[in-house]
């Protein structure tokens, strides 16, 4: 096992360092010069090449990146101009706050998903099979913020059960946290569910063909025990892998669902910070979240090998 | 047969509706085993042997129809209620599959299989549970069977996984068990081992067995009774020493035949029987055989010939021109 | 249930062909659409519709009328008229978005699946960097530094496809590239361009086409979420985003004025992921979506 992890993590390092390149030249390459910015209205051509030269903007780009790159292993991603926080104190504050959106979507697309999925299976081709994969079909073609709007109608306007924007941290108020996160969670749920039970259904189907599915009914095992043990685990190979996979992309998702709720998550700062034109918070929250996306991956393919044992002893 | 039957299977047909048409997989077949007995089974790929035994455990495919009667222990369990039946199986009905690799669930432990099996149906706990699936894996044969049970089927290899198989089916006491083509997906050397496991099992805990296969050879001398189906009906049946003795029908003749014999000489032809069972979509109107029979003759292919008692000793065929045949072979 | 029953029924295992037949009412009404919204696109200028720009501020936020065949926006403007000329603007990026990634990506998944060795390791690893990045945040940060335009939103979605035209591209060459069809030709002396040109490309068109259309669909959505935030057009030009993010402040007024664009843009999404998956399904069994 330590072996298997080990390797994986060889294939880590190169990418992450890749990412980080890629992160460091679209900041550096594209036009808007970060000292204009900077100096904003107060901006003379003296004060410009000064502050550039202050900053090290006027060095070769390979030894801006290295330079870059160094602080960023020791910590150092920077500080915004802006508000004087450093990258890592503005993301470490907003990062909990996307973190419970990512998992509570990614929960809520699993707890209608799979429910959805199984009951799909064991009817598979009946009226009901085709009613729900039809809907998931047509959801793929909802996106977040229709979600978002058709949710904040119905449940916020109308019903007026739930807050339609607005925050409160969890240390504060338990509840009133999760009801604040029922609707953008739900927003995001709307959208990964269908992928999640079209994946798992297909796999179930094929599952419960299986001959060890038969001998287990041979078994007299109890229908619930067979459905949930026996055949749910050898199906949900793809389903983990499409999950984590989902995680990742979420993390990008949120941006918009943040926005629209106005929460106060890491999508949310990086849409500030491009308004604002905060460079160098715009370059260290794109550092993160797809560095966070690359270490994912690798935790999903983690999981393939506990679930799959025949991958963990190099069979499958 | 002595005393009464454990298992009667009366007037039993599946038909499955297909794509093609409405295919016979089993026609009629009448069958009787009694407690402690073993049945065998034979007959070609595609004869109906397999749906016959999901006939009895009620496995059937949900688009199958099935007509007839399984009475099993004075219960009729064509009539039973699923929950009944899910009680009945593995407690008083086991069976064991062809291929291991594929009936043993992948992603589970051996012991987990074990295990789950006798919670269910004796409600043990788990400590019980781990000793018992221990000693089963001894009592099959098993080495270093605490070891086995954190172990995946997938780290056996195929005859230790058919004895997994088997202690499975056997784990609950069961007073039938129906093994599939049980040595059919292993090597040879190890065939024997198997089968010389499930006759002392079944001594030992004065069990009922059928035993289906393809292969003559398997039953002969591990069964008491064997019943030799072909297209989906049974066309010759009675007691092993009787059937070698005195083989009636010469589909069970060319079966025999078709048996490569380690005294033949290097080189010499496999004796194949021409020909390829009928369409089951399409049943013959005479008897199914006919095509491939050198003895068929106008009736046979006009009639079915029904299966009829050709003495005392309980041996029957269905045929118009039996051979009354001393094979030279000891049963 | 007491026992689990499995009621598959047959034409689940049986071939997909059966499954598209069923869908084949489905098919012809979402090219229908297609071909409607398509048409109303091109040819609004030549349609009797008022001026969707022209603001009559006596008139805001009215609902259906004979004037105002589907009301009036927060500024008085038509909002029958907006729909279609939002049309306009949100099929454009759609459509030439992805155009941008079926000819580079398509491209390049063909060449690293033909020609193989160090040049498609570096293709697919580039593009696998790419891929690390969640895809709306770049197109976020690099219309920031670019600025607004519908050209440089084309462009920017356009290249933000290309990994995944790459690798359709790539996964159908890799397949045919061995099969006896191309090996024939290359013993008849044939040259790469040609063999690529006129053998693979033929084969490898059908799925790139499925594809186009679900990125197609994919774009329509980015856009729209794009332009939602007031990142994507410049206004004042509206896409269907634009007037879906400018609804948003009438929802408690007049819901109709998010609605009636959503619904016009969920209607085309859910068209082009029809026709698309059909294809798709056409081409690749085993990927079909239903």
């Amino acid at each position: 096992m330590l072996g298997f992890v080990a390797r994986r993590l060889v294939y880590l390092l190169p990418v992450l360092l890749a990412v980080s390149l890629l992160t460091f030249l679209i900041a550096s390459l594209l036009p808007g010069d970060l000292a204009y910015v900077i100096l904003g209205d107060q901006a003379t051509p003296d004060k410009v090449a000064a502050l550039r030269h202050d900053m090290g903007l006027d060095q070769p780009i390979w030894w801006r990146y290295l330079g870059w790159l160094g602080h960023v292993l020791v910590g150092d991603f920077g500080r915004s101009f802006r508000t004087g926080q450093t990258v890592l104190q503005a993301v470490a504050e907003r990062l909990p706050v996307s973190f419970e959106l990512m998992l509570l979507a990614e929960l809520g697309a699993l707890v209608i998903g799979i429910p959805l999925a199984i009951a799909c299976a064991v009817r598979a081709g009946s009226a009901f099979d085709r009613l729900v994969t039809g809907s998931a079909f047509s959801m793929l073609s909802l996106p977040a913020f229709l979600s978002a709007i058709l949710l904040i109608y119905f449940f916020a306007v109308e019903l007026r059960w739930l807050p339609a924007t607005g925050y409160v941290p969890f240390s504060e108020d338990p509840l009133g946290n999760l009801r604040c996160f029922v609707l953008p969670a739900l927003t995001l749920a709307l959208g990964e569910w269908p992928v999640l039970m079209r994946v798992l259904r297909s796999d179930m189907i094929a599952t419960l063909q299986e001959d060890y599915i038969a001998m287990a009914r041979a078994k007299g095992l109890k229908p619930s025990r067979i459905l949930l043990v026996h055949a749910l685990k050898p199906s949900s190979l793809t389903l983990v892998t499409v999950t984590g996979i989902n995680i990742g992309r979420l993390m990008g998702g949120t941006v918009i669902v943040e926005s629209i709720f106005a929460l106060p998550g890491i999508g949310r700062l990086l849409l500030g910070s491009i308004y604002t034109r905060d460079l160098i918070i715009l370059q260290g929250v794109v550092l993160c979240v797809a560095a966070g996306y690359v270490l994912i991956n690798f935790i999903v393919d983690m999981l393939y090998a506990v679930l799959d044992p025949r991958i963990r002893h190099g069979h499958a | 047969m002595s005393g009464p039957a454990l298992l009667s299977i009366e007037d039993v047909a599946v038909e499955l509706p297909t794509a093609r048409g409405n295919l016979r997989a089993v026609d009629h077949v009448d069958l009787a085993l009694g407690a402690g007995q073993t049945l065998g089974i034979v007959g070609e790929s595609g004869c109906g042997k397999t749906m016959l035994s999901r006939a009895i455990l009620q496995l059937l495919p949900k688009k199958a129809k099935l007509s007839g009667r399984v009475i099993f222990d004075g219960q009729d369990l064509v009539r039973l209620n699923a929950e009944a039946l899910r009680k009945l199986r593995a407690r008083s009905i086991a069976v064991v599959f062809q291929d291991p690799m594929t009936s043993l669930n992948p992603v589970l432990t051996v012991g987990t299989q074990l295990i789950e099996t006798l919670q269910e149906h004796l409600q043990l706990d788990i400590a019980t549970a781990r000793r018992r699936s221990a000693e089963l894996l001894a009592a099959v044969g098993i080495p270093a069977p605490e070891q086995r049970l954190s172990q995946y089927p997938h780290q056996l290899s195929g005859g230790m996984r058919q004895r997994v198989a088997i202690a499975i089916a056997l784990s609950c006491e069961p007073k039938l068990l129906i093994a599939d083509e049980p040595t059919t997906a292993l090597d040879v050397t190890i065939q024997a081992q198997i089968l010389d496991l499930l006759a002392r099992e079944q001594r030992r805990r004065h069990m009922a067995m059928i035993l289906i296969t393809h292969d003559l050879g398997v039953v002969a001398g591990r069964t008491d009774e064997v019943a030799v189906m072909y297209a989906g009906r049974v066309v010759e049946r009675a007691p092993t020493h009787a059937l070698f003795k005195h083989m009636q029908m010469p589909y069970t003749a060319a079966l025999l035949a078709a048996i490569p014999k380690i005294e033949a000489a290097p080189h010499t032809p496999l004796a194949a029987i021409p020909g390829r069972p009928p369409d089951p979509t399409r049943p013959l109107k005479g008897c199914s055989f006919a095509p491939r029979c050198s003895y068929a003759g106008d009736q046979c292919r006009r009639e079915k010939p029904a299966l009829w008692a050709a003495d005392s000793e309980g041996h029957s065929y269905a045929c118009f021109h039996p051979l009354a045949i001393a094979a030279g072979v000891r049963a | 249930m007491a026992t689990l029953e499995l009621e598959i029924a047959e034409d689940v295992i049986a071939s997909p062909k059966r499954r598209t037949r069923s869908l084949g009412l489905l098919f012809w009404a979402a090219i229908g659409l297609l071909v409607f919204i398509l048409l109303v696109a091109i040819l609004a200028p030549l349609l009797p519709l008022p001026s969707p720009t022209d603001m009559d501020m006596l008139e805001r936020r009215a609902p259906i009328s004979a004037l105002h065949w589907l009301g009036t926006d927060a500024l008085g403007r038509d909002e029958l008229a907006r729909v279609v000329y939002g049309a306009r603007i949100s099929l454009t990026v759609g459509l030439f978005a992805p155009i941008i990634g079926l000819t580079i990506g398509g491209a390049l998944g063909m060449l690293a699946g033909y020609f193989r060795g160090r040049f498609e390791s570096i293709v697919v690893g580039s593009m696998d960097v790419l891929l690390a990045f969640p895809p709306l945040i770049l197109a976020l940060a690099v219309t920031a530094y670019l600025g607004q335009s519908i050209l440089n939103l084309t462009c920017i979605l356009g290249v933000l496809g290309i990994p995944a035209f790459m690798r359709v591209a790539r996964a159908s060459t890799l397949t045919l590239a061995r099969r006896e069809f191309v090996i024939a030709a290359q013993a008849l002396g044939a040259t790469h361009a040609r063999i690529l040109i006129r053998e693979l490309l033929p084969n490898v068109a059908l799925p790139l086409l499925a594809f186009f259309l679900l990125g197609v669909a994919v774009t329509i959505v980015v856009e729209g979420a794009l332009s939602f935030l007031g990142l994507g057009v410049p206004p004042p030009i509206s896409s269907w985003g634009s007037m879906i993010g400018e609804g948003r402040e009438s929802l408690e007024i007049a819901p109709m004025l998010a609605f009636i664009p959503a619904i016009a843009m969920f209607l085309t999404v859910l068209a082009f992921n029809l026709v698309g998956d059909t294809l798709r399904a056409l081409t690749d069994p085993r990927q079909g979506a239903l």
